[in-house]
């Protein structure tokens, strides 16, 4: 047989035709939809000259602000609180004697990622009217911000586990066979090599948080509008190429925050 | 080779090591004593599972044994966690902080002993000068090489002036120029720093050539303590012969043990000397070893006869496989001279000659 690292993929039969095929499927409406935030018609189909005006108006906009604030204060806490649990959850599950029910544990941290967002998001409906109804409790802001750190916990726990199950263990040897307590072996070698893993599952947590749409939109109460909920509303009526802007400038930042997080991550691991 | 005995910087005491539970269990230390002198240079040695890298763990605290203490100087260190004990590691990965630099790794235990920041800078530049790695103090431990990550790692384990210095297998992964460099280097350091050395090794060669004293290890027991010259020249069993250099076993009848020396008669019918460990009497049959550099391969008849099989060229000897007349295997090893063959020939008929002090009596 042929040593596989002599296969060429660009040779083989179909490869290039499928590849543009999927890039296209996948890059192509999101093309369309930037390229159409700068039209300057008021349809977001039919062309009409190049115009930075949507972008103004967006940004001027005072729903789109509110609920830009709305999205970075629950991403922001939900992304905190998640990547904070998971890291501890992560360390519990990899740096300790291995303990009863632990296999347990590592599928219920993961379980969400199985149920279908929907089934999660009637539950939490219902799980919040119960308790708003039982005992009065209603936290705001705080039920949208609790319902995106649950959901956000597997995303953080998962490359940040991985990072400590690749960590040389041998390291936390030598730091304490170095006179370092196990928390100064933490402080000083187990944490700071794990940043690039918590920096990529905050990451992760983050853009699942900010984009959410199934759940948020069912827990959302008045005055909770979050940016997906706002796009959402906005195509219901006519729409301009507003949306589109908006849209982008989502997306832009989607963009940016992964590819910082992902610098800083592949810096630090050097 | 004289001893000096000296205080016992670790002392061993009937320690066990038992993994697993009910059917699954595995002693890999079985009830294993050895007392370690003060500035001594001692090694461990042993085929990968005999539990030497187990032992090794247990005094640098990283497990617990399941039985028995470990004194370090008198005190019993068996319980108490690994920093908590003044004793260093080197290790076989190195394990270098790779988010820290050369000098920040070597000053990394005084750190957590909590001495002043000049001290340490002090003593990390003394450190670097001894293993001469002044000019890549501020280097990160991933950009320098092999050679130089293990002189590090051997840094960073002397910087706390540790009571014993422990290393496992820490020449296993340079090449052979370089290991013969370190092994003169790690000679050097011992020396100079006066610290115990306990070196955990399967290479016997490494071990000969650079332990005072040697403890050949094998599935969770100690088999033989003794200088290198102990162990290969009076092995007391067969497997601390076998493991270490070339040796040839005879079965032979044993008569007239007196003063460490016993009448061995060969299938040959030659009766020739051997020593007997001290304190143990050898039945009537025993195994007794001869090394093939002590036995003499001679054209005339000798304390053996056989036919040369095969001759092996290895620049500095040559090896003559002869098949005895008993149908046993023999190894002579014979010193090359620069013009001469060896003066032999395959199938020849040969006698092997054995010395008078060239024989050991095997406990086994």
């Amino acid at each position: 047989m042929a040593d596989p690292r002599n296969i060429d993929i660009k040779d083989q039969p179909g490869f290039r035709s499928i590849a543009i095929i999927c890039l296209c499927v996948l890059y192509v409406p999101v093309l369309i939809l930037m390229i159409f935030s700068l039209n300057s018609g008021s349809l977001v189909t039919q062309w009409e000259g190049l115009t930075l005006g949507w972008y103004g108006s967006a940004l001027l906009n005072e729903e789109f602000h509110s609920a830009a604030k709305n999205t970075m204060i629950i991403s922001v806490t939900a992304t905190i609180i998640s990547t904070t649990t998971a890291t501890l959850a992560a360390i519990g599950m990899t740096r300790v004697k291995p303990w009863r029910g632990l296999s347990t544990a590592f599928m219920i941290i993961n379980l969400p990622l199985m149920v279908p967002e929907i089934i999660t998001a009637v539950a939490t409906l219902s799980f919040f009217a119960l308790i708003a109804g039982m005992f009065g409790l209603n936290f705001g802001i705080g039920n949208l911000i609790l319902a995106h750190t649950v959901f956000c916990i597997p995303f953080a726990y998962m490359p940040i586990r991985a990072r400590l199950e690749d960590m040389d263990l041998t390291l936390e040897y030598a730091a304490a066979d170095l006179y370092a307590t196990p928390w100064n072996a933490f402080k000083r070698v187990t944490l700071p090599l794990l940043v690039p893993g918590i920096m990529s599952g905050a990451a992760l947590a983050f853009i699942v948080s900010f984009d959410d749409f199934t759940i948020t939109q069912l827990v959302a109460g008045p005055g909770q509008t979050t940016l997906p909920l706002y796009i959402w509303n906005q195509i219901r009526r006519p729409m301009t190429p507003e949306i589109n802007a908006i849209s982008t400038i989502l997306l832009l930042v989607s963009i940016l925050f992964v590819s910082v997080s992902f610098l800083i991550a592949r810096r630090r691991a050097n | 080779m004289p001893d000096k005995p000296g205080r016992n910087a670790i002392e061993v005491v009937d320690v066990s090591k038992i993994f697993g539970s009910g059917e699954g269990q595995v002693a890999a230390l079985d009830t294993v004593s050895v007392s370690i002198r003060e500035n001594e240079f001692f090694t461990l040695l042993g085929p990968s599972g005999c539990g030497k890298t187990t032992l090794l763990r247990l005094i640098a605290g990283f497990d617990f044994p399941t039985a028995g203490e470990i004194l370090l100087y008198g005190q019993d260190i068996a319980p108490l966690p690994p920093f908590k004990r003044p004793v260093n590691t080197v290790f076989q990965s190195y394990a270098l902080f790779p988010h820290m630099t050369v000098a920040d790794n070597i000053g990394f235990g005084l750190e957590m002993l909590g001495k002043p920041k000049a001290q340490i800078k002090v003593r990390v530049a003394e450190m670097l000068k001894l293993v001469k790695m002044e000019a890549l103090a501020g280097r990160r431990t991933s950009q320098i090489s092999g050679g130089q990550q293990q002189r590090v790692a051997l840094a960073r384990a002397l910087a706390p002036q540790p009571k014993v210095l422990l290393l496992d297998e820490p020449l296993s992964a340079l090449d052979y120029k370089l290991r013969k460099e370190m092994q003169i280097e790690l000679k050097r350091l011992q020396h100079e720093t006066g610290i115990t050395f306990i070196f955990v090794t399967h290479d016997q060669e490494e071990a000969l050539t650079m332990s005072d004293r040697i403890a050949v290890m094998s599935s969770g027991k100690i088999l033989q303590v003794g200088s290198p010259w102990d162990i290969y020249d009076k092995p007391a069993e067969r497997f601390v012969a076998d493991f270490i250099g070339e040796t040839n076993f005879l079965t032979a009848a044993i008569a007239g043990v007196s003063d460490g020396k016993a009448q061995a008669t060969l299938k040959s019918g030659a009766t020739i000397n051997a020593t007997v460990a001290e304190g143990f009497q050898p039945k009537d049959k025993a195994t007794i070893v001869v090394r093939p550099e002590h036995a003499k391969l001679t054209a005339a008849k000798g304390d053996l006869s056989g036919t040369v099989e095969n001759i092996v060229y290895f620049g500095t000897d040559t090896h003559i496989q002869v098949r005895l007349d008993s149908g046993e295997a023999f190894t002579v090893r014979q010193q090359n001279t620069r013009s001469a063959g060896c003066g032999f020939e395959q199938g020849e008929k040969v006698g092997i000659a054995i010395g008078n002090d060239a024989a050991q009596v095997l406990r086994d």
